[in-house]
């Protein structure tokens, strides 16, 4: 967040007239709270109060029709017992693990090819962002027919070259890998994030670079990388929460299956929440996601002194 | 003299190498290009083929004939048109109320001084952190409670409410606008009010485009907030009549694939139509992010 030191000086004033308020003074703070009340109004209807009211079923049995029953740590308890709430936990580390890290690797790798200057840059740039913004269901549908076993498209392929392909959805094994397939195609929503972050790398960089001697692969190394590390960082933090909350895919595709291959997290929370109406055992997995969320996060903040260079900037 | 032979030949070998590095980058592009493009051509190559050739190994990329009847088929075996306008309801509310909403929310966050201020916006802020798992549950019991679900203010009403990303980003191209221009009004006698409407909404507008644009999107493709809180048919949006296509037509590709494209079709005649609001929304409110 840059503030320009114009924006901060004023409300520097306004503190320091506190005491005493001015006239002025007062009607800017009715006029912003007036502005900002339908957010306030917002934050406190379907933020604040869901928080709480998630924390304390958590603490509780719930199912809609019959008011909360106070368990303490029962739900927590329970959760930690039952093997399918450990088995949505490694199902989604794997997704997680392989998603994020490839994601990254295939969004900088794009970009980078059409940040070459090369004809045709707008038509390619359209070409890899489309699968992105494809409905969901549409775009699931259509993988759930490339990834047929027997007809699908990609099976076929496999074939032709004397491969012969696995069941993919319907495999226990190979069900997770070809979600993860899918999800590459969408890979195009961050190379465009990256590709913007590419332009504003300074040319001058390179030109000197060049003057020294380097060679390609150390212009990405040296300048390319670090320049671009705040990017990564923000796709890294946003690619790790989006996987963490992996859920319409898996529920249009394999709804968990097969053999609970691809019960993901979320999918498990939503399954309990409104197929089987546990709300305070879906409750108390939605605050173990939150801290899950917020402690992996804060990791990837704390390294990122590490890793992330903003040039100038510190 | 010597010194401009030099450069010379090094910007001819540059030129020759930076040839050679195109050739190289077009060929990746093609090929990875065409991989991105196949599951589209698979898609519509499928929706109008009829059942027999859909099987047939090597498939026939273009079908000798163009069948168009797994259109009319899919859209009429369940009420289609019904769902897209269904879904066009939800979209424009949402858009409606989003826009205006956001926008009043952002002029108070970037354009008035108030105490307060700073330390409600880092608390909007951090409410994007909140996995919406937290508060899907209670958010869903309230709606319950009040007698919403089952109708579509569960998904438009929130609108009206302000979505943060929406405010973030308008708040940032709020702060671009010169703040004497704001001044300037309210010394003629504006009121702050008048100061928003008539003279930062009217600046705003690529911004508006933006939030309008993607808002759009969002509700289009919503997947889980339907799925939540609609359960009569009729009702249905698009992305959840599809869900429901796969149950009933199970391995009826040819019609699922016309479903499909129907349903994507708008997506990407909007894109065509907005690719620069698109491609720059993304990436500033990305990278600004």
């Amino acid at each position: 967040m840059s503030r320009s030191s114009a924006e901060v000086r004023p409300s520097v004033q306004a503190r320091s007239s506190k005491g005493t308020m001015s006239k002025i003074a007062k009607v800017n703070l009715r006029n912003g709270l007036l502005f900002v009340s339908p957010w306030l109004a917002g934050f406190a209807a379907f933020s604040l109060l869901p928080f709480l009211l998630s924390l304390y079923y958590s603490f509780t049995t719930y199912d809609v029709v019959s008011s909360p029953v106070w368990v303490g740590l029962d739900n927590f308890v329970q959760l930690f017992k039952d093997p399918l709430f450990w088995k949505s936990i490694t199902n989604t580390m794997y997704y997680t693990l392989f998603s994020v890290p490839l994601g990254i690797v295939f969004g900088v790798a794009l970009a980078l090819l059409l940040n070459m200057k090369v004809k045709g840059m707008a038509l390619y740039r359209t070409i890899f962002y489309l699968p992105s913004i494809v409905p969901v269901v549409a775009s699931s549908v259509l993988w759930l027919w490339l990834f047929d076993p027997q007809f699908g498209l990609i099976n076929g392929l496999l074939d032709t070259i004397g491969i012969a392909g696995p069941g993919w959805l319907v495999d226990p094994a190979w069900s997770k890998p070809a979600l993860i397939v899918m999800g590459l195609w969408g890979v195009g929503g961050a190379m465009i994030i990256y590709l913007a972050g590419l332009q504003d790398i300074p040319q001058e960089m390179y030109e000197s670079a060049q003057i020294d001697g380097a060679v390609w692969w150390q212009k990405i190394v040296y300048i390319t990388l670090p320049m671009l590390s705040p990017v990564i960082f923000f796709n890294l933090i946003m690619g790790l929460i989006g996987s963490f909350q992996y859920f319409t895919q898996a529920y249009i595709i394999t709804s968990g299956g097969p053999n609970d291959s691809t019960l993901f997290y979320s999918l498990y929370l939503y399954k309990n929440a409104f197929s089987y109406f546990h709300m305070g055992y879906a409750s108390a997995m939605a605050w173990i996601l939150f801290l899950l969320i917020m402690a992996v996060t804060l990791l990837v903040f704390k390294s990122s002194a590490r890793w992330v260079f903003y040039g100038g900037e510190r | 003299m010597l010194e401009i032979n030099a450069q010379q030949t090094t910007n001819l070998s540059r030129t020759k190498k930076g040839v050679f590095k195109q050739l190289i980058a077009h060929v990746c592009l093609i090929l990875l290009g065409i991989t991105f493009l196949f599951p589209f051509v698979w898609m519509l190559s499928t929706a109008l083929k009829p059942e027999a050739q859909i099987f047939k190994w090597p498939p026939e990329w273009i079908p000798d004939q163009f069948l168009w009847s797994n259109f009319p088929e899919a859209l009429t075996f369940v009420p289609f048109g019904t769902y897209v306008l269904n879904t066009l309801t939800i979209c424009i509310w949402a858009m409606v109320g989003t826009c205006v909403s956001s926008a009043l929310v952002a002029y108070g966050f970037a354009k008035i001084q108030w105490p307060g201020r700073n330390v409600l916006f880092m608390i909007m802020l951090s409410t994007m952190m909140l996995p919406s798992q937290v508060t899907m549950i209670p958010i869903f019991v309230i709606f319950k409670k009040i007698g919403w679900v089952g109708s579509y203010k569960p998904l438009i009403i929130p609108a009206f409410l302000g979505g943060a990303f929406f405010i973030f980003l308008l708040r940032q191209f709020f702060l671009t606008i010169p703040q004497e221009l704001s001044e300037a009004a309210k010394i003629d006698g504006c009121s702050e009010f008048r100061t928003f409407w008539q003279i930062i909404l009217p600046l705003a507008r690529p911004a508006f485009a933006t939030v309008a644009l993607f808002t759009f999107m969002n509700n289009w493709n919503d997947f889980m907030g339907p799925l939540i809180y609609l359960s009569d048919e009729k009702m249905y949006t698009v992305s959840l009549g599809l869900q429901q296509f796969i149950g009933q037509y199970g391995t009826r590709w040819g019609m699922l694939m016309a479903a499909s494209t129907v349903a994507t079709l708008p997506i990407i005649i909007l894109f065509f139509f907005a690719q620069k609001t698109f491609i720059q929304g993304i990436s500033t409110t990305g990278i600004k992010g």
